[in-house]
């Protein structure tokens, strides 16, 4: 199987501190990975290496289906076929449900509006809520917002999705909408890499779970081996504390 | 002579009014080409400040400090009266309308620049992870939401530099207040001076009224 995304020796520092340390992570193609650890350990950081939302150090590379991401022409290229899930949405908030989704594959793909709309509801459909598509986001629930977020990026029909603790800013009732349509990503193929707090997500869904620490990758498995039958005591003690609440 | 015949002469009035009025249009003309002018030249301005190469960019915050420094009428007296030193000379509107310009594209520009740093930075993230280039991310997403707060505090500049066309008299423009003063010395009598301040009561109040109207809804949507 091919890499998508193929991660060598990647370093990050902020001002002095190591936010990131000797990185290397392949994901293949329809593969989906979660990415645990503590407040922290890299976690965002790393992901938001592989679409160049952070800079990292020229010692280490990123490549995305064998495209170096790096500034250049070929950024904006890069960064269309990785789609991203923050954590606070981010929707356009002066934009309704249905331009959110279209500006993307209008602007950057070059599609026709027309078609642009008819894959939109589409995406919405698939999300669960094509009934929002002309409101705002203002007027919709966080679950709903979030859902529209994940639409907005399938539109690109990006080769990998990125989700940075999607799940963290919302209320408890609407964590499980959310979840539901990711695991029907993951069902449906799409190549995921998840940073999360939800193990019982990770351990249904992933096919592989990476517990960072401190900027490292500590251990990396099947969700059995690292929610079972972990190797690191740093591991361990993580999923003990986590599991404790 | 009692208060109205000074102050509010009708015959006066109606003598002095074809001069009051070709005045106000210069005074509108003036405003609008120094507004319009000063808003696209403020708008490049607070994108070279944020944007630029470092060297570049510190051209812009001193361009946009120098020129906040600098008072209206010195400005207008050296672009008027020493420029010719050099070979430049401009007629009176034209000096009118560069310093007017210069001077409110700097505060254009910071006005610009805190409304596109009020804007959060997900939305400049979200944006770029979609693949959207710096000029579809700038027009599509962040000055959109960035007028909104820029608003009133540009139609507070407007009013201010609608005013200060009256220093454009100096250079002996024939704007409102040059030809007031020109119409009272003709007729010996202050009316034409009443009659310009009522004018230019009447054109800025509306858009005062209004800087409050943009103000209040901004903070009920907020
Ligand atoms: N822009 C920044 N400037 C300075 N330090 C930063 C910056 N972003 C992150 N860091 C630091 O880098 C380290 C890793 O941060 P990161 O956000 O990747 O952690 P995380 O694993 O995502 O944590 P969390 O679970 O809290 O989101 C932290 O110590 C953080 O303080
Ligand atoms: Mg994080």
């Amino acid at each position: 199987m091919s890499s998508i995304v193929s991660i060598r020796n990647l370093s990050k520092k902020f001002a002095g501190f190591s936010a990131l340390k000797n990185i290397n992570l392949d994901v293949s193609e329809g593969e989906v990975v979660c990415i645990v650890g503590p407040s922290g350990s890299g976690k965002s950081t790393l992901i938001r290496c592989i679409n160049l939302l952070e800079e990292y150090e020229k010692s280490g590379s990123v490549l995305v289906d064998g495209i170096p991401v790096v500034r250049g022409e070929k950024l904006a290229m890069v960064r269309a076929e990785v789609g991203m899930v923050f954590q606070s949405f981010n929707l356009f908030p002066h934009l309704t449900v249905l331009q959110n989704i279209t500006l993307a594959p209008v602007r950057v793909r070059n599609t026709t509006r027309t078609v642009a709309e008819k894959q939109a509801y589409a995406m919405l459909e698939r999300v669960g809520i094509a009934a929002q598509a002309g409101k705002y986001p203002g007027e919709l629930s966080g679950g709903q917002q979030q859902r529209v977020a994940i639409a907005r990026a399938l539109a690109m029909q990006p080769r990998i999705m990125l989700f940075d603790e999607p799940t963290s800013s919302l209320d408890p009732e609407m964590v499980g909408e959310v979840l539901d349509v990711m695991k029907k990503l993951a069902k449906s193929g799409v190549t995921m890499i998840v940073v999360t707090h939800e193990m019982g997500f990770a351990r249904q869904v992933a096919d592989r779970v990476v517990f960072m620490d401190d900027g490292e990758i500590v251990e990396e498995g099947t969700p059995q081996q690292i929610f079972d039958d972990a190797r690191e005591e740093r591991t361990r003690n993580f999923l003990n504390a986590i599991l404790q609440h | 002579m009692n208060f109205i015949d000074t102050f509010f002469n009708w015959d006066v009035l109606t003598s002095s009014m074809p001069l009051l009025l070709s005045g106000l249009k210069v005074t509108l003309l003036l405003g609008l080409v120094s507004v319009v002018a000063g808003l696209v030249l403020g708008l490049a301005i607070a994108l070279v400040r944020l944007y630029a190469m470092r060297p570049i960019r510190l051209v812009a915050i001193i361009y946009i400090d120098l020129f906040r420094s600098i008072p209206l009428l010195v400005l207008l007296i050296l672009v008027y009266f020493a420029l010719p030193f050099i070979g430049i000379s401009l007629s009176p509107f034209a000096s009118a309308a560069a310093a007017l310009t210069i001077v409110s594209s700097a505060y254009t520009a910071e006005i610009f620049r805190a409304g596109i740093e009020a804007i959060p930075k997900g939305q400049f993230e979200a944006s770029q992870a979609l693949g959207l280039g710096y000029r579809h991310m700038m027009s599509d997403v962040i000055l959109p939401q960035a007028i909104r707060v820029v608003i009133p505090p540009l139609t507070n500049n407007c009013i201010n530099v609608i005013k200060d066309t009256a220093l454009a008299s100096v250079v002996a423009m024939p704007d409102l207040l040059k030809q007031a003063t020109q119409a009272q010395a003709l007729e010996a009598n202050p009316t034409p001076l009443i009659v310009a301040a009522l004018m230019y009561i009447g054109l800025l109040w509306p858009l005062v009224l209004l800087v409050g109207r943009f103000e209040k809804r901004l903070r009920t949507t907020r």
